[in-house]
C-alpha cells in the first residue's frame, strides 16, 4: 500500500531527477580513505558488507604442519553508494583514487541506474532522501 | 596401624630409590658408591624450602593441561570444535583428580610386596593399600616434602597424560566416549607405566636401569603411542585430507605452547623433588633443549618451505620440551642442545612428511610431536648422561646405556599400543567412539554440549 502512494508522490512531485548506486568491491584496509574520500565530494550515507570474493587475484596458499591449503576467496568489503546523477563521477573518482594501490587485487567500481528511494522515517522520497 | 608402617618403609624405600632411578644410578644397589650429595637425599624431615618448590612446580604443571595444552590444541582444531577441545582437557582434569584419590595414586605409588630385584605382580602395578589416600596425614612424607605435596605433583602428570592423546582424535570423539577412554586408560595403561619406572626398588622398568627423569617415558611415548592408535581406530575427520581444516586460531597456540614452556619448568625442576642443583640444572637443559628445538624446526621449515612459520616454531618448541623430559636431570647444558636440535628436526618430519606419506589422521600431531620427540628423548638420555658428553648421571657404557633405554622405550610402545587398542576397541563395541555424520558435520561444540565458542555479531 504504502509502496504504491509514494510512487505516485514520485511521478507527480519529483519528475527526472536522476540517481545511481555505486556498488564498489575494495581491500579492506582502503575503507577508512575511500569513506574520507567519498564524505569530502558531499556523499553523506554508505554500506559497508565484509565479502569473500576472487577476480585476477586469485587466492594464496596457506601451510600448517606441511598441510597445504588453496585459498580461493579472499577477504575483501562491499561498499554501496546511492548518489544524484551530478555526484556521480566526483563519487567514482574519490573511491578510485582512495581504494587504489596500483597492485593486482584492488577491486572493482559498479555503477547502475537507481530507481527509487525513500526515507523511512520523513517518508522523503529519492534524492532528498540520500 | 599397617598404613603407618606403610609410610614409613615409603620413607626409606622408594624415596631413596626414585631419586637414585632419576639421577642416573644404574640399578639400585650402589647405596655404598654414592656420592655424598646423593646420601644427603636419605632425608629425616621435612624441608620447608624443597616444600615450597613443590607446591610452586606442582601448581606449574596443572597449569600445562589447562589452559596450556587446552589452548594448544584448541588453537589448531576449527571454530565449530574449540570447546570441545577445551572441555575435554577440563573434564579429565577433574575425573582424574578424583580417579587418583580413590585408587590411581595408590596403584603407582604403593611399595606394597616390592623388592629390589624380584619381579614379581608388583613390579608392574601397586597394590591398593594406598586406596582413598588411606594413612596420609600432614606428617606423612616423600623424601623432604610432604607426602600430600607429592600426591598433588604426581596428579598432576596423570592428569596431562591422557589429556595429550585428545590431540589424535580430536574433532571426532563422543564426549561419553572420552570419559570411558581416559579412565581406563588411565589405570590399565598409565598408572602401571609409572609404577614400573617410578616406584623404586623392584620396579620393572626402574630395576632394569630405564633412566626417565620427568617422564619421558611414562608420559609422553606412553601418550604419543596412545595417540596414534586411537586415530587409527576412531578413523579419519569426514573430508580428511581432501577438505581444508586450517587451524582456526593460532593466537591461542602461541599462547597454549608458551604456558606449556612455562608450566614444563614445574615439570622437570619439581622432577627433581627438592629445590636444589639438580632441578636447576634440568630447569637449564629445559630452557636449552626447547630453544634449540624451535629454531631446529623453524630453520627446517623456512629452507623446506620457503616460509619460517608460528605453527612451526611453537610446534618445535614443544618438541624440545617433550625430548629434554627424561633427559633434564642428567643432561648437561650441551647436551640439551644438541638433544632439542635433533628433535626439532626429526619432529618436524614427522609431522609434516610421515604423516602425510602413511595418510593416518592424527589431527595434532600427538604421534608426530610427542612419541617421536619421546623416543628420540628416551634414546639419547641413555648416552647423554654420561660425564664424557657433559652429562651428570653415572652410566657404565654409552652403548650399554642405550640398550637399556631402547628396552624401556620397546616395552612402553608394546604395553600403550596394545592396551589402548583393547580399550578402544571395547568402547567402539559397547558405547561407540565415534559422533555421527551429521554431528561431526556441525561440528562437536553444538552437536555435543549445545554452545558456541564464538558468538559473533
Amino acid at each position: 500500500m504504502a509502496r504504491i502512494l509514494l510512487h505516485r508522490d514520485i511521478s507527480t512531485a519529483r519528475g527526472a531527477l536522476g540517481m545511481k548506486w555505486i556498488t564498489a568491491i575494495i581491500k579492506p584496509f582502503t575503507l577508512d580513505d575511500v569513506r574520507q574520500a567519498l564524505t569530502e565530494v558531499g556523499v553523506t550515507g554508505m554500506t559497508v558488507t565484509e565479502v569473500k570474493g576472487f577476480g585476477r587475484q586469485h587466492g594464496h596458499t596457506e601451510l600448517y604442519r606441511g598441510a597445504e591449503y588453496v585459498v580461493d576467496f579472499l577477504p575483501k568489503l562491499k561498499l554501496e553508494v546511492a548518489v544524484a546523477d551530478e555526484q556521480l563521477d566526483r563519487a567514482v573518482e574519490a573511491i578510485i583514487g582512495a581504494a587504489r594501490t596500483g597492485k593486482i587485487g584492488d577491486g572493482k567500481v559498479f555503477v547502475s541506474e537507481l530507481e527509487q528511494a525513500i526515507r523511512i522515517r520523513t517518508q522523503e522520497v529519492d534524492v532528498d532522501a540520500l | 596401624m599397617p598404613c603407618k608402617q606403610g609410610i614409613g618403609n615409603r620413607e626409606s624405600g622408594i624415596g631413596m630409590a626414585r631419586t637414585l632411578a632419576r639421577l642416573g644410578f644404574v640399578g639400585a644397589g650402589v647405596l655404598a658408591s654414592m656420592p655424598a650429595w646423593a646420601q644427603a637425599a636419605a632425608p629425616t624431615h621435612i624441608d620447608s624450602g624443597d616444600t615450597a618448590w613443590m607446591l610452586t612446580a606442582t601448581a606449574l604443571v596443572l597449569l600445562m593441561t589447562i589452559p596450556g595444552l587446552a589452548l594448544f590444541y584448541g588453537g589448531m582444531v576449527r571454530a565449530k570444535n574449540l570447546l570441545s577441545v577445551l572441555m575435554q582437557c577440563f573434564a579429565i582434569t577433574a575425573l582424574v583428580s578424583v580417579l587418583w584419590m580413590l585408587y590411581g595414586y595408590s596403584l603407582a605409588f604403593s611399595t606394597e610386596g616390592m623388592q629390589a630385584h624380584v619381579t614379581n605382580l608388583h613390579s608392574f602395578i601397586g597394590g591398593l593399600d594406598r586406596g582413598f589416600l588411606a594413612g596420609l596425614t600432614p606428617d606423612s612424607r616423600y623424601q623432604t616434602v610432604p607426602e600430600s605435596v607429592f600426591v598433588m605433583f604426581q596428579l598432576t602428570f596423570a592428569i596431562i597424560t591422557p589429556a595429550l592423546i585428545i590431540g589424535a582424535f580430536a574433532e571426532r570423539m563422543k564426549f561419553s566416549a572420552l570419559l570411558w577412554f581416559s579412565g581406563l586408560w588411565l589405570t590399565i595403561v598409565y598408572l602401571p607405566v609409572a609404577h614400573m619406572v617410578w616406584s623404586g626398588p623392584g620396579s620393572f622398568l626402574g630395576d632394569l636401569g630405564v633412566l626417565d627423569f620427568a617422564g619421558g617415558t611414562v608420559v609422553h611415548i606412553n601418550a604419543g603411542i596412545a595417540g596414534l592408535v586411537a586415530c587409527l581406530v576412531i578413523g579419519k575427520r569426514r573430508g580428511y585430507p581432501n577438505v581444508p581444516m586450517p587451524p582456526h586460531n593460532l593466537g591461542y597456540t602461541v599462547m597454549g605452547a608458551s604456558l606449556l614452556w612455562l608450566g614444563w619448568f614445574g615439570f622437570n625442576a619439581g622432577s627433581a623433588v627438592a629445590a636444589n642443583g639438580s632441578a636447576g640444572m634440568a630447569m637449564l637443559a629445559t630452557q636449552v633443549a626447547t630453544a634449540a628445538a624451535a629454531l631446529g624446526w623453524l630453520f627446517v621449515e623456512w629452507i623446506v618451505h620457503g616460509r619460517p612459520s608460528v605453527l612451526g616454531i611453537v610446534s618445535g618448541a614443544v618438541a624440545g620440551l617433550v625430548a629434554v623430559t627424561p633427559a633434564a636431570g642428567t643432561a648437561g647444558p650441551g647436551g640439551a642442545l644438541v638433544l632439542g636440535l635433533i628433535a626439532g628436526v626429526i619432529c618436524f618430519f614427522s609431522a609434516t612428511r610421515l604423516k602425510h606419506k602413511l595418510g593416518y589422521d592424527d589431527s595434532l600431531d600427538v604421534f608426530g610431536v610427542h612419541a617421536v620427540a619421546g623416543i628420540v628423548g628416551a634414546l639419547l638420555t641413555g648416552p647423554l648422561a654420561s660425564p664424557k658428553l657433559g652429562g651428570f648421571g653415572t652410566v657404565e657404557s654409552l652403548g650399554g646405556q642405550l640398550w637399556i633405554q631402547a628396552k624401556g622405550v620397546g616395552f612402553t610402545v608394546v604395553w600403550s599400543a596394545v592396551l589402548s587398542l583393547l580399550i578402544l576397541k571395547l568402547i567402539d563395541w559397547t558405547l561407540g567412539l565415534r559422533v555421527d555424520d551429521e554431528q561431526e558435520q556441525i561440528g562437536l561444540d553444538i552437536s555435543l554440549h549445545e554452545e558456541k565458542a564464538y558468538n559473533l555479531s
